[in-house]
């Protein structure tokens, strides 16, 4: 099986960790994944913004890029979703029936982490050890657009040592969504202030979900608001093992209270 | 009535005053999480509810696929049975013909059984205008007529009102506008309906003309229906001698036993009811029972607007039941008033553009972008409209409207982005631009997240708006594409060796080493042009340029 890696533009700018963890887990697991060069974007930015144009030379390369795998995983459900829901869309727009073709042959073939690994590879151990108390956000592109359903815990329960704490209002969105996150940030903040409280109500030393940007929202309030709590994307984590696992600092006392400025524009 | 949503600043804005309200917070997060938790409830109950879903959703669509045919026979029905028909394009056509019956009849006032439609061509203000006035029967809706107030919401207009707000209403207002509210009145929720009781009795009894909307309108039989919980929606239908509805086409149902359908979605999904107390149909006049004349609007009003838009055109499924409103963080948090309309929440920022066309003002072209695309509303919405996609839709038809114009920093950063993203070596040199950036802020940071990994605080300029309230990491040094090639995907050395973030099990190098490796030089395969790449770059550091 020919299998590739699609990084995600957040991910290969920002947060290169979770791409490499994918890499670590998947060679683990026996899997030889390649990283096609020419790879860039999902385009759901500009999609997502209503640049539909815009988005249709980023669909393009994302075809080429990928043409020829027998699967495409990625550490993104937002992405993940943005492919096999939106690009369709952007290639109607093009008026290029070839480029329609090649979406319909590639988008279907795009797998968030967490279904490639129950779905694809069959396997909910990945034989990965992280011992630490660990709470997970179910990001909203994961469970709604995508479906992923209990995959991701059932993979974290399989983990060594981790004991997973239950997120209070799991499932309401972090409020990052995107450019939202920028053009209505005072709602953003609003709701990812009320996401990082529940965060810190779970104890958790580490906030778990699978999509790099609602971390950074959520772990950006966290950080401004001094919680001690880190955020960690979910391929790290099953990347982690024995020995080699990542260094978490301890919660410091009094974390899990409310701290000043948790409110909307949490104050520093 | 003088509130009015004319002139609403556009949703950030109004969205912000909002949240400042901490009062409004609390009574909305309130009420919408015991609404939540009642119709999950009573959904959870239903075993083939995803096929009521499915079976609401096809009968809606083939309804409006013959929406012209349906709507003829409805009239030919209604008037067969004695009700007079007319038609409206728009609000102004609407509130006429409704003003013209009142003033044959010589009436200076009306009572209104509460309705989505006459709110929506502001009928209580033009009728103010002819010198009509227009008592709400509704208790919410009362609430927020007395209280010169906004709806804010489509079941529960009053919502973002407690009942101390509600006592202080009641005391001050009624007096004026009819029976008195009682001088010992307490904010026990029993007893302030029983004062809303006594004021309304009042006015049932002694008006002549009645207005309604309808929640169904079948074609077959030419019967309109409406459901409601609190029996003043009866009052209106049938004791005074003139009825006047006001009915959106879309409402229209091909047969009667389309009914069944609705009947039990709707109650469940909008008050956690498994049926709704009232369940009102009339079809034309009965000779010595209920009202003598009766007149039918049928209102356009950008409905057939919305029917050309091929994805749009879901959107006149809606039932009104308010479910997405009652699961919709945004709206959760800002309340009705943001929407500037009287459908708010996911159905108003879909139907609002879709009514008056996107393009057609700031305030409108502002509502798509009030969401995050959780998709918690399509979940929720018994009748499936795919409310997430219809907004990325419209936000694209908001782009086209403004093509061709004075570029904004957004469509320039949109452009930027593009053009990076068009090819791997561009994006290489756009990630190694903001890893440099990176190294340089690394040196000054003084802030770092839990794990160690350096981040920024506070940003003047555009990153502003992200980083107010929220830190972020700064750029690492190294890309992941980057690493890639260094290291031959992790083969040629130790993944994350170099990592200068401290990735797992690595100690964490000096912040700012420099990087010796060839990857850094000059990368011949980036694009020659040397345009700046706006893309990963704005998003990576600022947030805040798109
Ligand atoms: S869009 Fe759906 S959920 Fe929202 S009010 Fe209409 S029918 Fe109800």
């Amino acid at each position: 099986m020919k299998v590739a890696l699609m990084v995600t533009c957040v991910n290969d700018a920002m947060f290169p960790d979770a791409g490499k963890a994918v890499v670590t887990l998947l060679r683990r697991l026996g899997v030889d994944v390649e990283f096609p060069e020419a790879q860039t974007c999902c385009a759901q930015p500009m999609v997502n913004t209503g640049y539909l144009d815009e988005a249709v030379p980023v669909v393009r390369t994302f075809v080429d890029a990928f043409a020829g795998y027998d699967a495409v995983v990625t550490p993104s459900g937002s992405c993940a979703g943005s492919v096999r829901h939106q690009h369709s869309i952007v290639a109607r727009r093009s008026g290029d029936p070839a480029l329609a073709r090649r979406v319909e042959q590639t988008a279907p073939r795009v797998h968030e982490l967490t279904e490639f690994l129950v779905d694809v590879l069959g396997v909910e151990d990945v034989g990965a050890s992280f011992p630490h108390r660990v709470t997970y956000h179910p990001t909203c592109h994961s469970l709604r657009l995508l479906g992923v359903g209990d995959r991701p815990t059932r993979l974290l329960r399989a983990v060594r040592g981790l004991e997973l704490v239950e997120l209070p209002m799991a499932e309401e969105c972090c409020g990052f969504g995107g450019t939202f996150a920028v053009k209505n940030a005072d709602v953003s903040v609003a709701m990812g202030s009320d996401k990082a409280r529940h965060v810190r109500e779970t104890g958790a030393e580490v906030l778990v979900a699978g999509d790099s940007s609602c971390l950074m929202h959520v772990g950006g309030l966290l950080s401004r608001q001094q919680s001690g709590v880190r955020v960690m994307h979910l391929a790290e984590v099953l990347a982690a093992t024995e020995g080699a696992a990542p260094s978490v600092p301890p919660v410091p006392p009094g974390a899990a209270e409310t701290p000043a400025g948790a409110g909307i524009g949490g104050r520093s | 009535m003088t509130a009015t949503f004319v002139g609403m600043p556009v949703f950030p804005t109004a969205a912000r005053a909002a949240l400042a309200d901490t009062q409004l917070r609390r009574n909305l997060a309130h009420a919408t999480s015991t609404i939540r938790a009642k119709r999950l409830s009573v959904v959870s109950e239903v075993e083939e509810w995803e096929d009521l879903r499915l079976a609401g959703a096809a009968i809606k669509d083939q309804a409006l696929l013959d929406l012209d045919q349906h709507l003829l026979r409805l009239e030919e029905r209604l008037t067969a049975n004695g009700a007079i028909v007319h038609w409206a394009r728009d609000a102004a056509e609407a509130c006429a013909i409704v003003a013209q019956v009142a003033r044959d009849h010589e009436v200076d006032e009306v009572v209104k059984v509460k309705s989505m439609a006459t709110a929506e061509i502001e009928l209580n203000e033009r009728l103010a205008e002819h010198g009509i006035a227009a008592w709400e029967t509704d208790l919410a809706e009362l609430i927020v007529q007395l209280g010169d107030d906004l709806p804010s919401h489509i079941l529960v207009p009053a919502i973002h009102r407690n009942r101390a707000e509600i006592r202080e209403i009641f005391l001050t207002r009624m007096a004026g506008a009819g029976k008195a509210a009682p001088a010992d009145l307490t904010d026990d929720p029993p007893e302030l309906a029983a004062a809303a009781r006594q004021h309304l009795r009042e006015k049932f009894l002694r008006a002549k003309v009645g207005i309604s909307g309808a929640n169904f309108a079948v074609a077959d039989t030419g019967t309109l229906v409406v459901v409601e919980s609190e029996g003043n929606g009866r009052m209106c239908l049938t004791l005074p001698e003139v009825l006047v509805s006001v009915v959106g086409i879309e409402k229209v149902l091909p047969t009667w036993t389309d009914l069944e359908v609705f009947l039990q979605t709707l109650p469940r999904s909008s008050t956690g009811e498994r049926m709704n107390p009232y369940t009102s149909t009339w079809s034309g006049v009965t000779p010595g029972d209920g009202p003598q004349e009766v007149h039918v609007v049928l209102l356009d009003n950008g409905r057939t607007r919305a029917l050309a838009d091929e994805v749009g055109r879901q959107a006149l499924r809606c039932i009104r039941c308010s479910a997405c409103l009652n699961v919709c963080p945004v709206y959760e948090r800002t309340g009705g008033h943001a929407y500037g309309s009287v459908y708010p929440g996911p159905i108003g920022a879909i139907l609002n553009p879709l009514l008056r066309g996107p393009g057609s003002g700031d305030q409108v072209d502002s509502l798509p972008y009030a969401s995050t695309l959780c998709g918690a509303c399509f979940e929720a919405c018994p009748v499936r409209i795919d409310i997430p996609t219809v907004l990325v839709d419209l936000r694209a038809q908001v782009v086209d409207a403004h093509r061709g114009g004075v570029p904004s920093a957004q469509s320039v950063a949109m452009k930027g982005a593009a053009w990076t993203f068009g090819s791997g070596a561009r994006l290489r040199a756009a990630t190694r631009a903001s890893g440099l950036l990176g190294d340089v802020v690394r040196r000054f940071g003084r802030r770092s997240l839990p794990g160690g990994r350096s981040a920024l605080g506070r940003l003047p300029g555009p990153g502003a708006a992200w980083s107010g309230a929220r830190d972020m990491p700064t750029p690492p040094s190294e890309s992941f594409r980057a690493w890639w090639r260094r290291t031959a995907g992790g083969t040629s050395e130790t993944s994350g060796a170099r990592d200068p973030e401290g990735g797992p099990g690595t100690p964490r190098p000096n912040p700012g080493t420099p990087t010796t490796t060839g990857d850094r030089s000059p990368d011949q395969s980036a694009d020659p042009s040397g345009r700046p790449a706006a893309g990963p770059l704005d998003r990576g550091v600022g947030g805040g340029a798109l």
